[in-house]
């Protein structure tokens, strides 16, 4: 199973990146991997910036990463994948999910949203990928399933999208969106060549 | 099975297979899961949210009085409320087996210090377990278990937020049904009258010392051997962070039963390699006690005893490298603080009382705290559970004593008021105080994720239970002037406000509205109706003066080429706030 992969995952609470951890996980498990995975917990959730890191392989202690160790950093939202790129190793992969939430100063017009972060991330980290996970999930009919088509193109980008993800989407939402979540997940797997 | 859990809920697997049958907890992160995961065990473990941890340990004590398994669960500052009971329990003793989880913070991700409260074990003489991962939360708690009755001892589980809120592999189990301990009446041990707490302290040191030969053979303290030059001795999550940075470059004496030491096989590993590394999270409490005990070591002269640990932190500490890594240049970030939530019932009280000129405001531990922060500025200080109404009390003594014209209001949650405010609310009332206090009544615990509490009518378990009625309590206390209001009406707000600073001695408002994200229960759709309204800028009337942004709604934004604002109507639930904040009726309501 080599060496342990880590991943970190980032944006804005309420986006759905728990689930999107969850189904991740589950997946990784069935395929027998030992996984660690960590999350916080309280004022995070108030609007605030989230992570979440996952680690996988034969065995895994940490259940932590520090700065220059992620393999690859996923962002949910543009502005949270500058805050977290210190994560990322120089040599190491980045997704970024095409969508823009203004925080508190910036709502409140203090401060304007920066400009031009993709160009410079992709400037720094050769392996830079953007999608507009939310444009495909409305395409899909569903702009909630944003969340699963940025786990798709995460799953292959990891290399993962043959194991069985269907099972997986199957037990980790309920029953009347377990077909919107699979076309979810493959859209998202096609976002990576 | 192996399933993957958090570390909190392995803990509640742990107890379940232990056979607790009573579990009690006051929430607070990162402990909360813990006795929400204990809840579906209905069959099985009564489970109760108390009003305080104070209560929740002395719940849980009782129940081990009686003969049964008991738990109690709270966050490393709760331990400080429940500490009067907790350190006699270190003489008495217990009967039925108890454990005492305290889920400590380092780095304060959600809490206002980062004690250690291994150190707290330590002064109440009782038993520490440290789990470092998910599968040892629900296996060393068992063990606590064995433990606490097999030495009559009290057993604190101590964890941190990344064992509680880490998940792991876990396998279960079955649960092994408990006969309770048939109830012997015992004045020498449970009645702490002084001439029995004289009997009681010598038996207790000689308890710890039986511990302590238990601590140097229990397999929770526990050699890795790699033939190495080097030794680290750890305990907590601190140790996967070791095995991370040196693999099998070094020896490990991993220590899960942190009190007492086992200092012999301390001694004995530190005598086998050549250079003894401690790693531990926070303070030095295993490292003072060895070079103590006369065993040289490196500590906290190369780790941080501030903050959390990490893999890397070890790393650069203790190895002088550095993983390299980029940075985006400083202003493509923008900070992103936690907000109130869109429809939040605090937005509209604390944007009134943020008009308010002359005041101190002195506030509490929940949400609302967020009432201090840009553009609300509305509250001064914010220390621990219950403090608001007291400090705003003293403070207001002092500044009458010393002529000094200002007026203080406290403002307190519904369930940090059942939680200590109301003892604070007596002081007031019974020593002449003239404090406004503000009872913000969101009708649940709202900031740990929602949990029943006294005021809401259901039992951590489900089931209805008997309602705190807020008026009814703090008139009993003694407060005169009582005013229940809707905080989302903002000249409800403001005329309760004048009312009160009018009245000559203490007051209560109570703002009665439902945190904007709780799933309403039949009572509340009757009361509060359902939420169907939002709202929209009129943008012809819209003149771009920016006051809605005022009220911290993350659903208003400003378009500054436009120079509107703009509602956001996936996240506006209607509470019209904004609309009342408009001096130009540009924002009107619309069905949904």
């Amino acid at each position: 199973m080599g060496e342990t992969k880590n991943i970190l995952l980032s944006g804005v609470g309420g986006q759905g990146i728990i689930l999107a951890s969850k189904i991740l996980s589950t997946g990784l498990i069935n395929d027998g991997y030992d996984v660690k995975m960590s999350e916080v917990h309280g004022m995070a959730q108030r609007g605030g910036s989230v992570t979440t890191q996952v680690r996988y392989g034969e065995k895994v202690d940490s259940p932590i990463i520090g700065k220059g160790q992620a393999d690859i950093l996923v962002s949910f939202e543009v502005m949270e994948t500058g805050r977290w790129l210190e994560f990322v190793k120089p040599t190491g992969q980045v997704i970024i999910n095409q969508w823009e939430i203004g925080s508190a100063p910036i709502l409140s017009g203090k401060a304007l949203y920066p400009k031009g972060v993709v160009e410079e991330i992709a400037s720094k980290i050769d392996h830079t990928t953007v999608i507009d996970a939310a444009q495909l999930a409305k395409d899909l009919g569903n702009i909630r399933t944003m969340n699963v088509v940025i786990v798709g193109a995460l799953i292959k980008a990891l290399g993962l999208e043959n194991l069985d993800w269907e099972e997986v989407i199957r037990s980790t939402v309920k029953p009347r969106f377990v077909d919107i979540n699979i076309e979810a997940l493959k859209i998202g797997m096609a976002q990576i060549k | 099975m192996k399933k993957l859990m958090t570390g909190n809920e392995a803990v509640a697997r742990g107890a379940y297979e232990a056979g607790v049958t009573y579990a009690s907890a006051y929430p607070g992160t990162p402990s909360t899961e813990i006795l929400e995961n204990i809840g579906p065990y209905k069959e099985d473990i009564i489970a109760e949210w108390a009003p305080n941890e104070k209560v929740a340990l002395e719940s849980a004590f009782g129940a081990s009085f009686a003969g049964a398994r008991s738990l109690a669960a709270m966050k490393h500052v709760g331990v400080n409320v429940a500490a009067d009971a907790l350190m006699t329990m270190g003489y008495t003793g217990v009967t039925g087996g108890f454990v005492l989880v305290s889920a400590d913070d380092p780095g304060c991700h959600s809490s206002q210090n980062e004690q250690d409260n291994r150190i707290f074990a330590k002064f109440a003489k009782i038993a520490c377990i440290e789990p470092s991962d998910s599968q040892e939360s629900k296996d060393f708690i068992k063990e606590a278990y064995t433990i606490s009755e097999a030495f009559d001892v009290a057993v604190m589980f101590r964890m941190t937020t990344r064992v509680c809120h880490s998940k792991g592999l876990v396998a279960f189990e079955e649960r092994e049904e408990r006969e309770i301990i048939p109830y012997e009446k015992q004045v020498q041990k449970f009645i702490v009258a002084p001439a029995h707490a004289q009997k009681l302290h010598p038996y207790v040191e000689d308890k710890l010392k039986r511990l302590e030969a238990f601590s140097n053979e229990t397999p929770l303290n526990r050699e890795e051997w790699y033939g190495a030059e080097i030794g680290i001795v750890t305990s907590g999550v601190a140790y996967t962070y070791a095995k991370e940075v040196f693999k099998e470059t070094a020896n490990y004496l991993k220590i899960g039963f942190s009190n007492p030491l086992p200092m012999d096989k301390i001694r004995a590993f530190s005598q086998k390699v050549k250079t003894l590394y401690v790693i531990e999270e926070l303070e030095p409490f295993m490292e003072d006690q060895m070079r103590a005990a006369g065993i040289a070591c490196i500590g906290k002269e190369k780790i941080p005893l501030v903050g959390e640990l990490s893999p890397d932190v070890i790393e650069a500490a203790l190895l002088g490298k550095k993983s390299d890594f980029l940075s985006v240049s400083p202003d493509k970030i923008v900070p992103r603080p936690p907000t109130l939530c869109a429809g939040c019932p605090h937005r509209g009280f604390f944007y009134g009382l943020g008009k308010k000129k002359n005041l101190v405001v002195t506030g509490d531990i929940g949400c609302y705290t967020l009432g201090f922060a840009e553009p609300l500025n509305a509250i001064d200080s914010v220390h621990c559970m219950g403090a608001s109404i007291s400090m705003g009390h003293g403070a207001q003594k002092a500044f009458k004593k010393h002529g000094v014209e200002k007026r203080v209001v406290s403002v307190i949650g519904d369930s940090t008021f059942l939680h200590t405010g109301i003892n604070s609310l007596l002081t007031v009332a019974y020593n002449g105080g003239n404090t406004v206090n503000v009872i913000l009544d969101n009708r649940i615990t709202a900031m740990t994720g929602h949990q029943e509490n006294p005021g809401t009518g259901f039992t951590l378990q489900g089931d209805p239970a008997k309602e705190v009625n807020l008026e009814d309590l703090v008139k009993a206390i003694g407060i005169e002037h009582v005013k229940t209001i809707n905080p989302l009406k903002l000249k409800e707000v403001d005329a309760a406000l004048e009312e009160a600073f009018e009245f000559d001695g203490p007051s209560v408002i109570i703002t009665r509205w439902p945190c904007a994200l709780k799933r309403y229960s039949e009572k509340d759709i009757e009361e509060f109706g359902p939420l169907e309204n939002q709202c929209q800028v009129i943008e012809d009337k819209c003149k771009g003066c920016r006051i809605c942004t005022k009220t911290g709604c993350p659903a208003i934004s400003f378009d500054n080429d436009k120079k509107k604002a703009f509602i956001d109507p996936n996240q506006c639930v209607g509470c019209m706030v904004c609309l009342q904040s408009c001096p130009f009726n540009a924002i009107e309501r619309v069905v949904k």
